[in-house]
C-alpha cells in the first residue's frame, strides 16, 4: 500500500525551521530524512521514518513553491496564496538570501555569469557546501545585482528595499554588488588571507568614501561604480610624490607629528618615501580599468607587507595614517586637499580593516 | 426590481506576463452580472495595471442578485488576436443584501483560472444598493441569514426555532454535454463553476422563500452538497433549521459583566424586536407580529423570465420542486399551537443543529440513520427533480419512523449524504432522536419564557452566587449555591435519561437508574450525532473514535449491482457498529458523540468509516470489559494465548482509563437508597460474561445481554479483529483529538489554532485482496495519517485536535482518497492542573464546558413553561417533559429494518444500551471558568479600517471548522462563504506530480477563501467546512483535474485581551485602525 498523494496544507504555513535549512543546504528528501534520523527526531517525538519522510516530502514541497516567491521578497509580504506570519516571513527571507561566506569569498571579483556557474561545482569541492546550494546562493547573487545594476542611490538601502534583507546582510550584498562591478582581482594567493568580512569591510569603507551616494544622497549613479569624475581627479594627487619638495615637506611634517609616538618612528621614516609613492600610486591605478584589479594585491605587496615585517602595530598603523592624511592640510604648493582626504579616508579604512598583525 | 450594483475595478498586481516579446502584459477587466458585461480600459504594457475604472452599475432584480454571481474576468488585449483570459474572479454577493452583514465588498482578490491556478490579484470595490420596496420579499427572499454554523450564533438568540428546512435544483452537468467535446477544458470549466455558482444561488434563495414561508429570519446549520451524478446530471441540495433570530444588540442588558452599551442601534435587523426586555420579570407580552416587517405571502411561486443562455436551470418555479406544498400549510398553524404534538404534526421534525439552547434538549433517544440504494437514471425535466425529491423524502419518512420507535418526536443533528459510483447511488442520512422542549418551537410564548428564564433562573442556578450571574455553572465553589442542583432534575444528566417507554421497547436494552439523579434510568451506552450539551458532567477526558472497515463487492452493474450493494449494507452497519462498542470500551467510556458514519462505495469494494468522540457520562454506568473467550479450549498453548491476548486488553483499558483521567467515584451499592436493578443484573456486573456476538443472521447487535462484550476467537478473522483493536495507537503525550465542537475536559484554551487539510490517496495493490488484508491496510492508512498529523502539530503541544473530520472517496479501483480537516488548537496545560486540583472534595464530577458555549445561550436556559412561577424547581419541569415515556426500563438494542431490493433501501436503528449501577449521594460540584470577557461594543470595527487596497499589507484571516475562535468573540456575521473551485491541469508532473497538484489546489481554495472574507471585511471563517474533494487523475496523459467545495461563515471577531482595553467611548473606537486580527501587517 503505497501513498500516490499525500499531502498537508494549514491555514497558515506550517514551517519547520529545521527542514528549511536542510532543503537550503541542498540535500535531497531522502538525506534530508536521513539526517533527520541522526539527529535523533524518532526517538524524541516517537514516530516512524515513513511519517517522518512524509513530512520532509511535504515541507519540500511547500518550500519548492515559496522558492518563486522568495526570488522577489516584497511578494511573498503581499502573496495571498501562502498565509505566513510576518516574522516568519523575514525568517524565510533571511534563510533564503543567507550565504556562506567562503563561497562569496571565492566569487568576489568574478563575473556573475553563466561561466563562473559552471565552475560552480569546484567551489563546491573547496567549501564542502553542496552544488545545489552554491548555485543557489550564486543566483541569489546574480538576482540581486541584476536587480539593482540600474537603480540609483546608495547600494545597501536599495538592496534592503527590494529583497526586505536585514541591514548587516543588505550590507554584505552591496559589498558583493560593488565586487562585481568593479572586479578587483581577490583569488590571488597573497591575498587568500584576506576573509570575506575583510573584503567586503573594504568595499563598503570604498563605497562609503567613494561613491556619488556618499557626497549627495540622490546621486546621479549607481553605488556600484565609483564616480568616474573622482577617479580621473586622483591624478592631480600625483603630485605629492613626484615633485621631491612636497614628498620632503609631506614626511618631515609626518614625522614631527609622529615623533615618540609610535614605536616604529625609524622604521617609518625609513620607508615614508617608498609607503608614500605607493599609497599614492595605488590611487593613479584606479581610473585605468586594466589596472584596477591590482588594487589589494598592490595595497598588500607594497603598504601592508613592508609594515609587516618592520612589526607595525595596528595601531602605529593607525597613527601614521592618521597623520600622513591631515599633514598636507599644511602644505603649502598642494590645491586637491579635499580630494587627499577623501582618497585617503577610504584608503585608510581599508588598511587598517586588512592588516593583521 | 430593487437593486442596483455598483462595481469598481481598482487596480491589479502581479499580473502574469502574456507577452513573451516585451515580458509585459495588456491587461483589461470585463466585469458581467447576469447578460450585462462592462469593460474597463486597456492598462497597456504593465503587470501592476492601475485601471481605476468608473463604477460600473447594474440595475437588476433582487431575484437575480441572490442568483447570481457576480463574474470578472481579466484578459489580455492583444490587437492581432483574441483577447487571452487570465483569469476569473468569482464573487457572491449574497452578503451584501441583508442589512446586518457586509455593506461593502472591497479588497484583493487572487485571479484564479482553472489551468494555471491563481494568475495575480485584482482589486475590486463592490456595493448594492436596495431599494426600499417593502414588497421586495415576494419574489426573492433577501434578508433571510444563513448560518453554517450548527449552533444558535454567537451573536444572536434564538427567539424560536422552527424547524426542517430543504430544498434541491438540479441541471445537467456541462462537462457531459455534447458542446463539451468541442470546447475547451477551460471553457467546460468555467461552465461548471459558474453553473454551480448560479445552482447554489438559487437553492439558497428558495429555500429563504421557504424560511419567509416559516416565518423564520435564519437559516442555521445550513448544509449545502453537490451530487455529481455525471451523465444523469448534476443535483445541488440543501438542509437547514429554520430559526428566528434575535440580535443581542445590547447584551449589555442582560450580562452585567459586560457595561459597554452598544451604538448598534442603527444597523437593527429588519424584524428585531424593538423593544428588548431586561431585567424587568413582569407581566409578559405576547412577541408581536409586527415584528415582522414583510408580509408572509403565499403567492412566492413565480414564472421564470426565461432569461438567458443555453444553460437555463432547473425549476423556475418556486413551488415545482420539494416539498414546499406539503409543508407550507401545516407550519402556518403550527405557529399558533403550544403543544408538543405540534411538533409530531410536521412532516419532518428535523433539527441540523449539533449544539442547543440549555434546556431545549430535554432526552435523546439514539442515532437514527437510514440508507437507500438508488440507481441514477437521466433527469429528463430539470424542471421537475421530483426522482429526487421522493428519494429523499422516502429516507426522511424512515428516520421519522425511526425516532418514533424511539419514543421521540424529533430528530436533532441532523445530515444527510451520498456516495455516487457510476450509476449506483447511496443516500445516506442520519441523527439523533429526542424530546425536545416545545417552548423553542413556537412563538406566542416566547417572550413569556424570557421573563421565566430571567427570573427564575437565578434561582435554580445559583443560591448564594451574585444575583443576576447568569453563568450555567456559577464559578463560585461554594457548596450551597449548588444545592438547587441536587432538588430540580439536574441539567447534567436529564438528556441521558430514555425517552421511549420501559414497558414497550422497540428493542431489548439494558437501563439503570441515572447514576446522577438516580430518578430517571438511563442506557448503558449512548450514541449521538450531536455535540456533548454544555450542561454534560463528564469524567476526564474525551479522545476520537474511530471505526473502519471494507469490504470487497463484485464488479457488477446497474441492478446486480444495486442489489449487491443492498446486501452488503447490513453487514457493514453491524461491523462498524460492533468496531465502535468495542473501541469505546477499551477506552472505558460510555457514551459516543457527533457520531458520523460514512459508508463509500467504489467499483469492487464498499468502505465504511465511523468517527466519533468517545467520553464518560457521569450519569450513565461504568463499563464493562472485554472478554475473551475462544473455542476451542481444550488447546493449552491457544488457551495461553487466549489469556494473553485478555491480559492485554485489560491492560490496554486500564492504560486508557488513566490517560483520559476516567477515575469515576467508586460507590458502594450499598449507599443508594434507591430501588436497585433485580440482583441478576447486579451479578452480571461481576461476572460479565455472555454469549457470543455472532448473531448477523439476527442482526441484533446488541451482542446479547451482558455488562461485559466478550469477543469469540473462532477463526483468524476474529483474531484479526481483536488485533485491530490494539493497533489504534493513542495520541503522542500533549494530544487530544475529537471530533465535536469541544473537548470534554478541557477548557482552558488559548488562541493559537491551526486549520489544515490533509489528503492522501493510497494504491491498494494487488489484485488477490481479502476483505482482512484491505481492512488492515485502511486502517494503517488511517492510523498513519493521525500519526503524521500529530507529528507536524508537535510545536504545537500541548494541543487537542477538534473537529477531526475524515472524508473517504474511492476514486478508481484500488485507489482510496483520504481527506481530513481539522483544527489544532493549544491550551495551557498548568490551568488544567490546577482545575483538575479544585474541585475534590464535594465530587469527582466536572462539567467541562467551554466559556464561548457558556456565553453563547445566556438567556436560553432552561425556560419553564409555568412563567408565572420562577420558584418552580426544574425538576419538574423535566419530569413534566417526560411523562408522557412513562416508566423507564432497562434496555438497549439495534434493529435492522431492511427492506427488500424492490425500494433498495435498508436502513437501522440504532441505539443504546443499559446497565444499573448506583449514584452516589451529594451535590455535584461543577467547574468550569468562567468567561470573563464583556461582549464587545457593537459599534466596534464596524468601519472597516483600513481598506486592503490601500497598502500592502494582508489582513490574516483565521479559518476553523468550529463554530467559535478560542480566546476571542464573535461580534459579527458577515455572511456565508460557499465556493465551488475546479483545477485542471495537463501538465501534471511539471507541476510536482499529483501532491504537488493537489498541494497547490488546497494552498489556492485557502487563499481564496480568505481573500474573500478579508474583503467582506472579516478576519475569521467559522464552521470551515471542505464538503467535495473529488480527484481524479490520468497519470499517462499527464493530466488531473479536482473539484473542491468548501463553505463556512465569515465573522468579525475580536480578541478578548482587546475587549478588554476597549474603550468605552464609541467615537474613538470606530476610528480604530487596524482591523480586529490585531497580529495583522507585514
Amino acid at each position: 500500500m503505497t501513498s500516490d498523494l499525500d499531502i498537508f496544507v494549514g491555514n497558515t504555513t506550517l514551517i519547520d525551521e529545521e527542514v528549511y535549512q536542510l532543503w537550503l543546504d541542498g540535500y535531497t528528501v531522502s538525506e534530508a530524512v536521513s539526517r533527520r534520523l541522526r539527529g535523533g527526531l524518532l526517538e524524541r517525538s516517537g514516530t516512524s521514518v515513513s511519517v517522518l519522510q512524509s513530512d520532509t516530502r511535504d515541507h519540500f514541497r511547500t518550500f519548492q513553491m515559496l522558492e518563486r516567491l522568495l526570488h522577489s521578497p516584497p511578494r511573498l509580504c503581499q502573496q495571498l496564496l501562502f498565509q505566513i506570519p510576518p516574522p516568519r516571513q523575514a525568517a524565510l527571507i533571511q534563510g533564503y538570501y543567507a550565504f556562506e561566506p567562503a563561497l562569496a569569498r571565492e566569487l568576489l571579483g568574478k563575473k556573475l555569469s553563466k561561466g563562473t556557474k559552471k565552475e560552480l561545482d569546484e567551489v563546491s569541492a573547496r567549501t564542502g557546501l553542496s552544488l545545489r546550494a552554491c548555485r543557489r546562493q550564486f543566483d541569489n547573487f546574480k538576482r540581486v545585482f541584476k536587480a539593482v545594476e540600474e537603480l540609483k542611490g546608495p547600494l545597501a538601502e536599495l538592496i534592503q528595499q527590494h529583497f526586505l534583507l536585514p541591514p548587516p546582510l543588505a550590507r554584505d550584498y552591496a559589498a558583493i554588488v560593488f565586487f562585481a562591478n568593479s572586479r578587483f582581482e581577490t583569488g590571488k594567493r597573497r591575498l587568500q588571507f584576506l576573509s570575506f568580512g575583510d573584503l567586503a569591510a573594504c568595499a563598503q569603507h570604498m563605497m562609503g568614501h567613494w561613491t556619488q551616494g556618499a557626497m549627495t544622497p540622490e546621486a546621479a549613479e549607481p553605488d556600484g561604480d565609483v564616480p568616474r569624475s573622482f577617479l580621473q581627479d586622483l591624478k592631480e594627487l600625483k603630485v605629492l610624490v613626484s615633485d621631491k619638495d612636497l614628498l620632503d615637506q609631506h614626511k618631515s611634517l609626518v614625522c614631527s607629528a609622529l615623533r615618540g609616538k609610535i614605536s616604529v618612528y625609524n622604521e617609518m621614516e625609513t620607508n615614508f618615501k617608498a609607503l608614500s609613492r605607493a599609497l599614492v600610486n595605488v590611487g593613479l591605478k584606479l581610473p585605468h580599468p586594466r589596472d584596477v584589479r591590482d588594487f589589494f594585491v598592490d595595497l598588500v605587496e607594497k603598504v601592508l607587507d613592508p609594515c609587516r615585517s618592520d612589526h607595525w602595530s595596528l595601531g602605529d598603523l593607525r597613527l601614521f595614517l592618521g597623520s600622513y592624511t591631515t599633514a598636507p592640510r599644511a602644505l603649502g604648493g598642494f590645491r586637491h586637499q579635499l580630494l587627499w582626504e577623501r582618497y585617503m579616508a577610504g584608503i585608510s579604512a581599508c588598511l587598517l580593516r586588512m592588516y593583521h598583525e | 426590481m430593487p437593486g442596483k450594483l455598483k462595481v469598481k475595478i481598482v487596480a491589479g498586481r502581479h499580473l502574469p506576463v502574456m507577452d513573451r516579446a516585451s515580458d509585459l502584459t495588456d491587461a483589461f477587466v470585463e466585469v458581467k452580472f447576469g447578460n450585462t458585461t462592462f469593460k474597463t480600459d486597456v492598462y497597456p504594457k504593465s503587470l501592476n495595471p492601475q485601471w481605476n475604472s468608473e463604477w460600473f452599475k447594474f440595475e437588476v432584480d433582487d431575484e437575480e442578485l441572490q442568483d447570481e454571481p457576480l463574474q470578472i474576468t481579466v484578459l489580455d488585449h492583444d490587437t492581432y488576436s483574441a483577447n487571452d483570459a487570465i483569469g476569473k474572479v468569482y464573487i457572491d454577493i449574497d452578503p451584501l443584501l441583508y442589512s446586518e452583514a457586509a455593506t461593502v465588498i472591497s479588497g484583493w482578490f487572487p485571479i484564479y483560472d482553472t489551468i494555471h491556478g491563481i494568475r495575480g490579484e485584482i482589486n475590486v470595490v463592490v456595493k448594492v444598493d436596495l431599494f426600499n420596496d417593502l414588497n421586495r420579499f415576494r419574489q426573492s427572499s433577501c434578508g433571510v441569514k444563513f448560518f453554517c454554523t450548527t449552533s444558535i450564533p454567537k451573536c444572536y438568540r434564538a427567539v424560536i426555532i422552527h424547524g426542517f428546512v430543504e430544498e434541491l435544483v438540479v441541471n445537467e452537468d456541462p462537462e457531459y454535454q455534447w458542446i463539451d467535446r468541442i470546447r475547451t477544458p477551460r471553457a467546460s470549466n468555467e461552465a461548471r463553476q459558474r453553473l454551480i455558482s448560479l445552482m447554489s444561488g438559487e437553492l439558497q434563495r428558495k429555500i429563504g422563500l421557504k424560511v419567509l414561508e416559516m416565518r423564520g429570519n435564519a437559516v442555521v446549520g445550513y448544509l449545502q452538497c453537490f451530487d455529481l451524478e455525471g451523465e444523469s446530471g448534476l443535483v445541488v441540495r440543501a438542509i437547514g433549521t429554520v430559526c428566528t433570530l434575535d440580535k443581542l444588540s445590547n447584551t449589555s442588558a442582560f450580562l452585567p459583566a459586560c457595561n459597554s452599551p452598544s451604538k448598534e442601534m442603527k444597523e437593527i435587523p429588519f424584524n428585531e424586536d424593538p423593544n428588548p426586555n431586561t431585567h424587568s420579570s413582569g407581566p409578559s407580552t405576547p412577541l408581536k407580529n409586527q415584528t415582522y416587517s414583510f408580509s408572509p405571502s403565499k403567492s412566492y411561486s413565480r414564472q421564470s423570465s426565461s432569461s438567458d443562455t443555453d444553460l437555463s436551470l432547473t425549476p423556475k418555479t418556486g413551488m415545482g420542486s420539494g416539498s414546499a406544498g406539503k409543508e407550507g400549510g401545516p407550519f402556518k398553524t403550527l405557529l399558533r399551537q403550544q403543544t408538543q404534538s405540534a411538533l409530531e404534526q410536521r412532516e419532518f421534525p428535523f433539527f441540523t443543529l449539533t449544539t442547543f439552547p440549555p434546556g431545549f434538549l430535554v432526552h435523546v433517544g439514539g442515532v437514527v440513520s437510514a440508507r437507500s440504494v438508488k440507481l441514477l437514471d437521466r433527469i429528463h425535466n430539470p424542471d421537475e427533480p421530483e426522482t429526487r425529491d421522493a428519494w429523499w423524502a422516502e429516507i426522511r419518512q424512515e428516520i421519522k419512523s425511526h425516532a418514533k420507535a424511539l419514543g421521540c418526536h424529533a430528530v436533532v443533528g441532523y445530515s444527510e449524504s451520498t456516495s455516487i459510483c457510476e450509476e449506483v447511488c447511496i443516500l445516506s442520512a442520519s441523527g439523533t432522536a429526542a424530546v425536545l422542549n416545545p417552548r423553542f418551537l413556537q412563538d406566542g410564548t416566547v417572550e413569556g419564557c424570557l421573563e421565566q428564564r430571567l427570573s427564575w433562573q437565578p434561582g435554580f442556578f445559583s443560591i448564594g452566587s451574585e444575583k443576576g450571574e447568569v453563568d450555567f455553572f456559577p464559578q463560585s465553589q461554594d457548596s450551597s449555591s449548588l444545592l438547587g442542583i441536587e432538588e430540580a432534575s439536574p441539567p447534567g444528566c436529564g438528556f441521558c435519561h430514555i425517552p421511549y417507554d420501559e414497558l414497550n421497547m422497540p428493542f431489548p436494552a439494558h437501563l439503570t437508574y441515572c447514576y446522577n439523579c438516580r430518578k430517571q434510568k438511563v442506557p448503558d451506552v449512548l450514541f449521538t450525532t450531536i455535540d456533548l450539551p454544555v450542561e454534560a458532567i463528564v469524567i476526564g477526558k474525551g479522545c476520537l473514535i474511530q471505526a473502519r472497515l471494507c469490504r470487497l463487492k463484485k464488479k457488477a452493474q446497474a441492478e446486480a449491482n444495486a442489489t449487491s450493494i443492498s446486501n452488503l449494507l447490513p453487514f457493514m452497519e453491524y461491523e462498524v457498529h460492533t468496531q465502535l462498542m468495542n473501541k469505546l470500551k477499551l477506552r472505558g467510556m460510555n457514551a459516543l458523540f457527533g457520531l458520523r458514519i460514512q459508508i463509500t462505495v467504489g467499483e469492487n469494494m464498499l468502505m465504511g468509516l465511523a468517527s466519533a468522540t468517545g467520553v464518560y457520562l457521569a450519569a450513565l454506568p461504568t463499563p464493562g470489559g472485554i472478554q475473551i473467550a475462544g473455542k476451542t479450549p481444550n488447546d493449552g498453548t491457544y488457551e495461553q494465548h487466549i489469556s494473553h491476548m485478555q491480559k492485554k486488553i485489560n491492560d490496554t483499558i486500564a492504560k486508557n482509563k488513566e490517560l483520559y483521567e476516567i477515575n469515576p467515584p467508586e460507590l458502594p451499592e450499598e449507599i443508594i437508597g434507591s430501588p436497585i436493578p433485580e440482583p441478576r443484573q447486579r451479578s452480571r456486573l461481576l461476572r460479565s460474561q455472555s454469549e457470543s456476538s455472532d448473531e448477523v443472521t439476527e442482526l441484533d447487535l446488541s451482542h446479547g445481554k451482558k455488562d461485559a462484550f466478550v469477543l469469540e476467537i473462532d477463526d483468524t478473522d476474529a483474531m484479526e479483529d481483536v488485533h485491530s483493536l490494539l493497533t489504534d495507537a493513542p495520541p503522542p503525550s500533549g494530544f487530544y483529538s475529537c471530533n465535536t465542537e469541544i473537548m470534554p475536559g478541557i477548557s482552558n484554551w488559548t488562541p493559537e489554532i491551526q486549520m489544515f487539510t490533509a489528503v492522501r490517496v493510497s494504491r491498494l495493490g494487488n489484485i488477490n485482496l481479502t476483505n482482512q488484508t484491505l481492512n488492515k491496510n485502511f486502517n494503517d492508512l488511517c492510523e498513519n495519517l493521525l500519526k503524521s498529523l500529530y507529528f507536524k502539530l508537535r510545536s504545537m503541544v500541548p494541543c487537542c485536535l477538534c473537529h477531526v473530520n475524515f472524508t473517504v472517496a474511492l476514486p478508481e479501483d484500488e485507489l482510496v482518497q483520504i481527506a481530513v480537516t481539522a483544527v489544532a488548537i493549544t491550551f495551557d496545560k498548568n490551568q488544567t492542573l490546577q482545575a483538575n486540583k479544585a474541585p475534590t472534595e464535594k465530587s469527582q464530577q466536572r462539567a467541562s464546558t467551554d466559556n464561548e458555549e457558556q456565553l453563547q445561550f445566556p438567556l436560553e436556559l432552561c425556560p419553564d413553561p409555568l412563567a408565572s412561577q420562577p420558584s418552580l424547581p426544574a425538576k419538574e419541569v423535566l419530569e413534566g417533559a417526560t411523562s408522557q415515556t412513562g416508566i423507564p426500563a432497562a434496555q438497549r438494542a439495534t434493529s435492522i429494518d431492511y427492506s427488500s431490493f424492490a425500494d433498495r433501501c435498508n436502513s437501522w436503528i440504532e441505539l443504546i444500551k443499559l446497565k444499573a449501577q448506583t449514584i452516589r449521594r451529594g451535590s455535584i460540584k461543577t467547574t468550569a471558568s468562567l468567561d470573563k470577557t464583556s461582549p464587545l461594543a457593537e459599534g466596534y470595527l464596524r468601519h472597516r479600517s483600513v481598506p486592503s487596497c490601500t497598502n500592502s499589507t494582508v489582513s490574516v484571516v483565521k479559518m476553523t471548522p468550529l463554530s467559535f475562535l478560542p480566546g476571542a468573540k464573535i461580534t459579527k456575521y458577515l455572511g456565508i462563504i460557499n465556493m465551488f473551485f475546479i483545477r485542471e491541469t495537463t501538465s501534471l508532473r511539471e507541476e510536482g506530480g499529483v501532491s504537488g497538484f493537489l498541494h497547490a489546489f488546497i494552498a489556492e481554495v485557502f487563499a481564496m477563501v480568505r481573500a474573500h472574507v478579508a474583503a467582506l471585511g472579516g478576519n475569521a471563517v467559522v464552521s470551515y467546512i471542505m464538503k467535495q474533494c473529488v480527484f481524479m487523475e490520468n497519470p499517462n496523459k499527464n493530466q488531473a483535474q479536482c473539484l473542491i467545495n468548501v463553505s463556512g461563515d465569515a465573522v468579525i471577531f475580536v480578541r478578548e485581551s482587546e475587549l478588554e482595553m476597549l474603550p468605552v467611548q464609541p467615537s474613538t473606537v470606530v476610528s480604530q485602525p487596524t482591523s480586529s486580527g490585531g497580529d495583522v501587517t507585514t
